[in-house]
């Protein structure tokens, strides 16, 4: 990275140094030096303006929120007056906060618990051949490509008191099941639960779909000649063969459940949510850090969420991912 | 999942921001550019408020921007109109403290105005606006800290029920209530000819939590609100007795079903939509209710025949004054470093002129004397006169608090309406967000 390094790879300089043959070592070691040398501009090439983005807009923010979340701070003029922890001890004081983990707890295995077997069972009927494959693939992915918000507001209507739901049951002569789905509070975790499934389980599909492509014919072949039935074939050749899509998608659902803020932010009643029945980690945050303009905690309740979905993160990777992502993001090559 | 992430680089970039401005600037006091320079160089002014939906209000304010552009040919104004609580929660606090913010923007009177204040980010008017401060009177004193202006207001009026006088001839209701037990009566007769009492929006919280404002004026002597106000201190037992009295009055189940789910207003399921469409018969709304009852109504000449208005009901034998209302407004204030055209653009919306045709648009109370006129409907018009005959108008607590303590103090007012709170735990919750 010295100013000296382009007259050394200068083939001219190749030229004018001793014959080929003379000092063997020593020109091998100068070419992988120069290799090394382009490998390392190539390296700091391409990812300088990654990293700059990324220190820019993730690592300086979030030593931002760490920082402010040591000051009780309304937002209005810079932050002055540093309380140490205390923001953190009153999050875990408020009984809504807890109601918020508690929420988040319930959307983490209430997602995998229903979404996987409903994704799984959707995924491998959809792997068989039948005519209109394509278009119920295409329905099983629809409510996953449209937006939060818009699913939000649709659940909403059809939720609301009075709404299409309780026209539904009424018309079938169902009308006793009819609930305040929305606004039950113990009711509306569930209810928002059921809606969360219907807009992510479109996500575990297609992702097993994806990982089913993958699963060589010849081996259901070969399994379907020795005499394995459907059900065999599935069980004991590509569930095995499945597993690292299954580990990836249960990642992924857990890190976005314990993050999750759109649907419930708009689906559900704010009265609902500041009794902590509807309320999440994230939309605790929000209703606290702008509603009741306490900025510091707000940004204590980020870091809360951030160190949460790390830790969950590391110890999924430590566990459950170990083999399946090998090299890729242990750092170990082998 | 995106939010977080964008929330906390919003404030880190704002602040950032915030830092290397204040290092930069601080360079004395602007004093006011005298008269002869105004309106020489072209200016352009950004100008955010509230009225965010297509209707009179919005097209209003773009009229008055255009005249004001005609008079002043070198002022440019470039409006944004924003949803009220993205505008005071996010946008506005983010562009204050990136000492980037509008020229003239929507301010809030009260706790929150004195907050913008203390951190140095508004235009000290108090010279400027005299004569106007004259004009509106006592409703101007909102928009002052330590006895200097620092906005106007464009709207006030005070909260009422409004309600059906359809259904209330049709109950046998001779006159409106005067007093809680004659409210209590007439949610009687309403139930007895199967109409839903009273409408409540106490899904958005606020409008649940203004039941309990009227009870503590109620119960509170106008110093004991005023000192809350300053000192953000609620010793006083008048606020225990508010969430009683609410909680007997809740237990009379005035309210429809499921009031807890029900949005407040712009929505034909919202408890605004109930009145206006003939499904509730009373709402405790501020003045700015007929505007919206209009966008939600599917009749909107049946609305106007059966709609009508009374002041919030006396309790017998109660500390408060019975004559005091709750209220509040609307106000524009201009940022510390906005030139001195906003502050001729802030005058001449509250011009007597400009009021009155706010007034004409129906979507609100006008505040400065001679727009009077302006107000043709006869709801409007009670309110105008309630209003004036007021002894003491309280603005709105959250308002008058703060967001922290309003915040809290709505969420644990929320609480009783869901059965699972207590008048103590409000009080409690108040005192607790006062020291956060």
């Amino acid at each position: 990275m010295t100013s000296t390094n382009p007259t050394t790879l200068d083939p001219a300089g190749g030229a004018s140094a001793p014959p080929a043959g003379l000092r063997p070592v020593r020109r091998a070691s100068r070419d992988r030096a120069a290799e090394t040398r382009r490998k390392w501009y190539e390296i700091i090439g391409l990812t300088t303006p990654a990293i700059v983005v990324y220190v820019t807009f993730v690592l300086v923010p979030m030593g931002f929120a760490v920082y402010y979340s040591l000051f009780r701070w309304r937002g209005v003029g810079p932050p002055t007056e540093y309380i140490g922890f205390d923001n953190y001890v009153m999050a875990f004081q408020d009984p809504i906060f807890l109601d918020a983990l508690r929420n988040n707890a319930i959307i983490v295995f209430g997602s995998l618990l229903v979404q996987g077997p409903i994704a799984l069972g959707v995924a491998l009927l959809l792997n068989r051949h039948f005519r209109g494959r394509t278009v119920f693939r295409l329905l099983a992915f629809v409510p996953y490509v449209l937006a939060e918000v818009t699913v939000g507001i649709m659940w909403k209507l059809i939720l609301t008191p009075g709404g299409s739901l309780d026209a539904l049951l009424q018309s079938i002569g169902m009308g006793g099941l009819v609930q305040a789905w929305l606004a039950d509070l113990d009711i509306v975790i569930w209810t928002l639960l059921f809606v969360l499934t219907w807009k992510y389980v479109g996500f575990a599909i297609i992702l097993l779909l994806a990982g089913l492509s993958n699963v060589p014919q010849e081996l259901n072949e070969a399994a379907a000649i020795d005499g394995a039935s459907w059900w065999q074939i599935q069980r004991h050749v590509t569930l095995p063969l499945l597993g690292p899509t299954i580990r990836i998608w249960m990642f992924l659902s857990m890190i976005g459940s314990l993050q999750v803020f759109d649907v419930i932010w708009v689906t559900s009643v704010p009265a609902v949510r500041s009794l902590g029945a509807s309320a999440t980690m994230a939309t605790y945050m929000v209703d606290n850090g702008f509603f009741a303009r306490l900025w510091g905690y707000g940004n204590a309740v980020a870091v809360i969420l951030f160190v949460i979905s790390f830790v969950a993160a590391l110890l999924f990777q430590r566990f459950l991912l170990r083999r399946d992502i090998q090299g890729a993001m242990t750092g170990r090559a082998n | 999942m995106a939010i977080k992430r964008r929330v906390t680089t919003a404030i880190a970039l704002s602040i950032t921001t915030a830092l290397l401005a204040a290092g930069c600037g601080g360079g004395g006091e602007s004093e006011a550019p005298p008269e002869s320079e105004l309106f020489k160089n072209p200016v352009t002014l950004t100008w955010w408020h509230n009225a965010s939906q297509d209707g009179p209000g919005k097209t209003y304010w773009q009229k008055v921007a255009d005249d004001f552009t005609a008079l002043h040919p070198t002022v440019t104004i470039e409006i944004e109109a924003i949803e009220t609580n993205q505008l005071q929660r996010t946008r506005l606090p983010a562009a204050l403290l990136s000492n980037d913010p509008p020229d003239i923007f929507q301010a809030w009177g009260g706790g929150e105005i004195r907050e913008q204040v203390e951190a140095d980010y508004l235009k000290d008017i108090t010279e400027q606006v005299k004569t106007e401060v004259g004009n509106i009177g006592s409703a101007a004193e909102i928009w002052q800290v330590d006895g200097k202006q620092y906005g106007l207001p464009y709207r006030m009026g005070i909260e009422g029920i409004w309600y059906n006088k359809d259904m209330f001839q049709r109950a046998g209701i001779a006159a409106p209530p005067t007093t809680f037990e004659e409210l209590n009566d007439a949610v009687t007769k309403l139930k007895a000819i199967n109409v839903v009492p009273i409408a409540l929006g106490a899904g958005d919280k606020w409008p649940a939590a203004h039941w309990w404002y009227n009870f503590a004026l109620r119960a509170c002597s106008v110093d004991t609100l005023k000192k809350a106000s300053t000192e953000t201190v609620f010793d006083d037992p008048c606020f225990v007795k508010a969430g009683q009295d609410l909680k007997t009055f809740i237990d009379t189940t005035p309210f429809q079903d499921n009031f807890i789910a029900t949005p407040g207003q712009n929505d034909p399921t919202s408890a605004n939509g109930l009145l206006a469409n003939g499904k509730a018969a009373m709402e405790l709304m501020g003045d700015w209710n007929k505007g919206t009852l209009e966008t939600v109504a599917s009749d909107e000449e049946a609305l106007k025949k059966f709609l009508g208005w009374f002041p919030v009901p006396a309790i017998s034998g109660s500390a408060g004054d019975p004559k005091a209302a709750l209220g509040g407004g609307d106000g524009f204030a201009c940022a510390k470093n906005a030139p001195g055209e906003c502050v001729e653009f802030l005058k001449y919306i509250v011009s007597p002129e400009v009021q009155k045709g706010y007034a004409q648009t129906g979507t609100g109370l006008p505040v400065a004397k001679g727009a009077e006129a302006g107000v043709e409907d006869p709801a409007l018009r009670s309110i105008l006169e309630a209003t004036t005959g007021a002894t003491y108008v309280q603005l709105w607590l959250d308002t008058a608090f703060g967001s922290t303590v309003g915040n809290a103090m709505n969420d644990a007012i929320v609480a009783i309406f869901a059965g699972n709170g207590t008048p103590e735990q409000v009080v409690e919750a108040m005192k607790a967000a006062a020291r956060k």
